[in-house]
């Protein structure tokens, strides 16, 4: 008998399978963050280490591979396949949650593969830390995941609309999240905006985790703001799955 | 198998599906033919659950397509216009994807897409990645995509559009045999007018989202439009002299030729042209003209079918001996 853990099941596998049949593809969404380990760090000032910097490129490289996997979604918008699936009996919902916990495999390969060329050089590991962190990470990738499906689904066949509202929201989010710089030195309204921002939360939480502060009220914080993503993604991602034709 | 009532559809200012009230029995063969832009295809996607009507009910496969689209969905295949395989996925992949999705197990899905591969003549490529293949392999993949869960209820949506003569002759030759074996009742859309005629029992002719014709193409034929016989003459006097002796209702004399209106025109043409030999005034020429599908779209709308959907009477002709 299939129910909604089963079809969710499907349709997670079938995403995933392009994947495990080339999983070089992991690489491909990750450039720029790696660009900014290899060509950014070097130039950080000398009071912020490697060990501050790495788990922003972390939340980095989640933050731009999930943000984009929407244009999956609208390319089989356009060639008929989502469609293909829309006259399945699959249910709604696991069209949405198989799509969006799909995007957690790539984002723990690519935070891996960060970690594993960064331990060379002066980053420490706190494994419990960094897996409490993955954790959290995985469910602010799963909320952004659907985010980026709901647009997809909004813009349909106007693929311009997904690309200007992904791009357009994707540096601000990620410069007031203090993933490059500190927040800290810059003026109050810079601040101010970032407090709203629930991607300042998980990459505080990140790397108090990932230098291995696991109770702490920035955990806490780190927790709230991707379970909020996380269920706000979900909501308005199976409501959009739900009206898609 | 199919029963709507007064369905409808309108988009904003559209109204693309006007008050559709059908009936299609099991294992019925029934083409939708119409311009673009006619409702057969906003049709489909509300007998298959894609869209909700705005108005009227559709039971599909003895359930209502808006309260029950999950046992709607479990017993219908369709095969829409576009690619249904992902183009990232592989052939093979996406077929087992599909059998998962109608709840067969892994095991069953693999070999049914075994199964579908080999009866579509996939094999050699059903393990590439499907952006790798040609347009009508893509179209085949879609077909056995459409089948896997072995429905008795197929829907098509224009599904020879944009492949070659073979390829679409081959598709033809899939969808019957498919009909052959296991009686499946199939609705498919198709604006290519030999389609509809070679293939379909049963016509309904869609305009402007209303229903205009609903019959078999012979009896459409026949009805609204008929054969016709053109004698061609080599003298005056044996025009003359011709027309006088043939006993028809419609007969109309051009020039150096005759036209006569009437049905079953080629088993009468023999004994015309022997007839009109023995009585000293044969015919030159004969030539049996029987409608197509346009001809009778042509007679119901003024329109013609044809791209352009210009105003314009073009016949298939079959030429007999004299």
């Amino acid at each position: 008998m299939s129910n909604l853990v089963t079809d969710t099941g499907v349709v997670f596998s079938r995403e995933l399978r392009p994947m495990l049949r080339n999983p070089v593809t992991v690489v491909f969404s990750m450039v720029q963050p790696l660009v900014f380990l290899g060509l950014f760090a070097p130039l950080l000032p000398d009071d912020l280490s490697l060990q501050w910097f790495v788990p922003g490129i972390v939340v980095m490289s989640c933050l731009f591979g999930t943000s984009m996997t929407g244009s999956n979604l609208l390319f089989e918008i356009q060639t008929g396949s989502h469609q293909r699936m829309l006259v399945t009996p699959l249910r709604r919902p696991a069209l949405l949650l198989g799509r969006a916990l799909k995007e957690i495999v790539p984002v723990l390969a690519q935070a891996a593969l960060i970690v594993g060329l960064c331990l060379p050089g002066s980053f420490e590991l706190h494994l419990a830390g960094a897996l409490v962190g993955l954790a959290i990470l995985a469910t602010f990738c799963l909320g952004l995941g659907a985010l980026s499906y709901t647009l997809a689904l909004a813009a349909k066949h106007r693929e311009w609309l997904f690309w200007t509202v992904q791009q357009t929201l994707l540096f601000p989010l990620l410069l007031l999240a203090g993933m490059l710089l500190p927040i800290a030195n810059g003026p109050g309204w810079l601040r101010a905006l970032s407090r709203w921002n629930p991607l300042t939360y998980v990459v505080d939480a990140e790397r108090a985790l990932f230098n291995g502060e696991i109770w702490t009220s920035t955990t806490a914080a780190g927790v709230l703001a991707a379970a909020g993503v996380g269920a706000a993604g979900l909501l308005v991602g199976t409501r959009a799955m739900k009206n898609s034709d | 198998m199919i029963q709507t009532e007064e369905l409808t559809k309108h988009f904003k200012d559209v109204k693309a599906v006007q008050g559709l009230t059908l009936t299609v029995r099991p294992g019925e063969l029934v083409a939708l033919l119409g311009p673009n832009g006619a409702g057969k295809s906003t049709t489909l996607r509300m007998l298959t659950t894609l869209i909700p009507p705005t108005s009227g009910t559709a039971r599909v496969a003895g359930f209502d397509v808006v309260a029950r689209q999950r046992d709607v969905r479990l017993r219908i295949g369709y095969i829409g216009q576009g690619n249904g395989a992902g183009h990232s996925q592989r052939g093979r992949d996406e077929l087992i994807s599909q059998g998962r999705a109608y709840g067969l197990r892994v095991g069953q899905a693999r070999r049914r897409a075994a199964e579908l591969i080999d009866s579509l003549g996939l094999g050699e490529v059903a393990d590439r990645t499907v952006a790798t293949l040609s347009g009508g392999q893509r179209r085949r993949l879609d077909i056995a995509m459409g089948l896997i869960h072995e429905p008795g209820l197929l829907f098509l949506d224009e599904p020879s559009t944009g492949l070659d003569p073979q390829n679409r002759a081959n598709l033809q030759e899939h969808i019957l045999a498919l009909r052959e074996r296991h009686g499946t009742t199939i609705v498919l859309t198709t604006h290519y007018l030999d389609e509809a005629d070679s293939m379909a029992e049963r016509v309904i002719v869609v305009d402007h989202g209303r229903i205009i014709a609903d019959d078999t193409p012979a009896a459409l034929k026949a009805t609204h439009v008929g054969d016709s016989i053109r004698l061609g003459f080599d003298h005056e006097t044996d025009v003359a002299a011709a027309a006088a002796r043939l006993r028809f209702p419609r007969v109309r004399r051009d020039g150096l030729t005759l036209e006569i209106g009437v049905p079953g025109a080629p088993r009468l043409v023999p004994d015309l042209l022997e007839d009109l030999r023995a009585a000293g005034t044969a015919a030159a020429s004969v030539e049996v003209t029987r409608p197509t599908l346009d001809d009778v779209f042509l007679r119901l709308t003024g329109r013609s079918l044809r791209e352009g959907g210009a105003v314009a009477g073009t016949r298939s002709d079959e030429l007999v001996e004299a």
